[in-house]
């Protein structure tokens, strides 16, 4: 075994064209809400602008919830190999505050502003005998009313936000003080983490997305968002190490630590296609219309996305991250991973706008401006903030006990 | 010329048998194989062992399974005894990608297993070999081919400076468990 010698207090920092590119992509995005909601008075621009703005927040909050779950996955399973990596999926849990105020603050408006959630929302459904009574709307109130679902919203990412930022800060003090007492108590609570996830995600999925076409559900729902944004928060954090790497950082990070991202990406796509296809096979199977309705908008008027969906997030890590060697390859590893945030895109995409409205049939629906906006300001937020926290620590947890084990991983 | 065939370098410690193969290596003393009752990380990499083509057999043994269930499918639903079931096609794929699937993996698993038997020739009925029975038990063992390396007596040196407990000329490649 060589002895290495590694910085163990290098620190990145957040300056030049990475940072004047993140804040471009914010000013872009603020531009593109701007013109959505503002300089527009067509009601369905603001619809797609709301859709648009909830598939984005939902994404950035998915990522990095996600990170949280990564680090108590990573305490829970006492894994040693990522130790020298936390810093990462740390600094992507400290945003999860702020992702969870913009997503809730989306979700308040869109909700109150008419645009989000009127398939259930209006109180005038609910009415017997009215003209607006919808039998099936009125039998789901007892769970989709509008204070009980703001209530979840809040339990829910509030408890998530406060276990990131409790494990995220015991990993700083241990950096300070040594010792075992912040390991064993991130792991404690990391434990109680994971039960609190672990049931609460799928709800909250129901919550968010599926409750946009109120009438239909699927239990498997929940278990393929899950994968979704997991795999998503994997394949972010292998881009953002990698880019890293590539500026000069971390340079303690081997092609094993890669190999094992790489594994988590391959093998949770698989995951992804396996609930995708699971809710999809019983669905075609039953072919009962209520529950087909829903794949019947997507085929129809969505059909090259709902294609492009499995491509990028089923045939293109399948392919391309079969062979070991491809998975230790920083380079088709970097580009798998774009490919699978994209393509988690695509599919936040399918979840939400068929439920809005019907593709190229209102005017201005489909792909356009407002899209890419909206996405390029959120990576730009994203980048910012993440960089920021990042540039906060050095990246590397010092006093992590398995520290070690992770500076000689190999595979 | 002496009978011996194989030199066997016998270490208590994973680091003097890893110190030892570094020896022989700069004395330019080929290696023949090294037996050891656990897996050593990166030993592959130091003896130049190739890369196993297993992964390669799992993929076709893999897809072989494939194609025998969609044939077999296809045959069954199409070409021998169509049955409208809910109105689909007879062929209606997604139906059949659970059980596709599992075929998939029963070939592939059934395969690696017959590969596996086939490669280190363990067969119902035949004795394993072994060219030390402390490998299997405490022993780390490098073997070096007495034929091709004349120098028996540095090669014994070698081995002892590095930490053998043991060294051993035999004068048969395997011993039997028999």
């Amino acid at each position: 075994m060589g002895t290495h010698h590694y910085n163990l207090s290098e620190q990145f920092e957040f300056t030049g064209r990475t940072k004047i590119l993140s804040i471009v992509g914010i000013v872009i995005g603020i531009a593109t809400i701007v013109y959505g909601l503002f300089l527009n008075t067509d009601h369905v621009t603001h619809e797609r602008t709301y859709a648009n703005l909830l598939l984005m927040g939902y994404y950035f909050a998915c990522v990095c919830m996600s990170a949280a779950f990564f680090l108590a996955v990573q305490f829970v399973a006492q894994a040693g190999w990522s130790a020298s990596i936390l810093r990462v999926p740390q600094a992507m849990a400290k945003n999860l505050t702020l992702a969870s105020i913009i997503l809730i603050g989306i979700i308040v408006a869109g909700l109150f502003t008419h645009n989000l959630y009127h398939h259930w929302a209006d109180p005038a459904l609910l009415v017997e005998g009215g003209e607006k009574y919808d039998k099936l709307i009125a039998g789901k109130a007892v769970f989709l009313n509008i204070p009980f679902f703001l209530t979840r919203q809040f339990v829910f990412l509030g408890s998530y936000a406060i276990f990131a930022h409790f494990i995220t800060k015991w990993s700083y003090n241990e950096d300070l003080s040594g010792g075992l007492a912040s390991y064993r108590k991130s792991f404690k609570y990391s434990c109680i983490f994971l039960v609190i996830y672990g049931f609460t995600t799928p709800v909250f999925a129901f919550d968010t997305i599926m409750s946009i076409e109120a009438h239909w559900f699927s239990t498997m729902f929940g278990w393929y968002n899950f994968a979704a944004m997991w795999v998503s928060c994997l394949a972010i954090i292998a881009i953002v190490i990698i880019l890293l790497r590539k500026a000069g950082y971390m340079s303690w990070v081997n092609n094993s630590h890669l190999h094992n991202l790489g594994q988590f990406i391959f093998g949770f796509s698989i995951f992804w296609t396996y609930v995708w296809f699971a809710q999809f096979l019983l669905i075609y199977y039953a072919n009962m219309s209520e529950e087909t309705v829903y794949f019947h908008k997507r085929f129809n008027s969505y059909e090259f996305w709902f294609y492009l969906n499995l491509v990028l997030n089923f045939l293109a890590p399948l392919l391309l991250l079969m062979d070991r060697d491809s998975k230790r390859s920083e380079n088709i590893l970097l580009v798998v991973s774009i490919v699978v945030v994209c393509g988690h895109w695509v599919d936040y995409y399918q979840m939400i706008m068929p439920g809005v409205f019907e593709f190229g049939t209102k005017s201005g629906s489909g792909f356009g401006v407002l899209e890419i906006g909206i996405a390029i300001g959120f990576v730009g937020l994203f980048t910012y903030t993440v960089l920021n926290a990042l540039s906060k620590k050095p990246l590397l947890a010092k006093n992590h006990p398995f520290l070690q084990e992770s500076l000689h991983h190999h595979l | 010329m002496s009978n011996i065939k194989y030199i066997l370098g016998s270490f208590g410690d994973p680091d003097e048998m890893l110190h030892g193969i570094e020896k022989l290596q700069e004395n330019n003393i080929s290696i023949y194989d090294v037996y050891t009752p656990m897996p050593i990380h990166g030993i592959e990499a130091k003896l130049g062992v190739k890369r196993s083509r297993l992964d390669v057999a799992a993929f076709f043994f893999g897809i072989t399974g494939t194609i025998t269930m969609l044939t077999g499918v296809y045959l069954a639903t199409v070409v021998d005894w169509p049955v409208n079931i809910g109105g689909k096609t007879h062929f209606a794929l997604p139906d059949f990608i659970p059980i596709t699937f599992e075929l998939t993996i029963l070939f592939c698993a059934f395969g690696l297993v017959g590969s596996y038997y086939a490669s280190t020739h363990l067969f119902p009925g035949r004795a394993p070999r072994v060219m030390d029975l402390r490998a299997t038990d405490d022993r780390f063992i490098i073997a070096i081919d007495a034929k091709q390396n004349t120098e028996h007596e540095k090669i014994d040196e070698l081995l002892k400076g590095a930490g053998a407990l043991e060294v051993k000329h035999n004068e048969r490649k395997y011993l039997s468990y028999e």
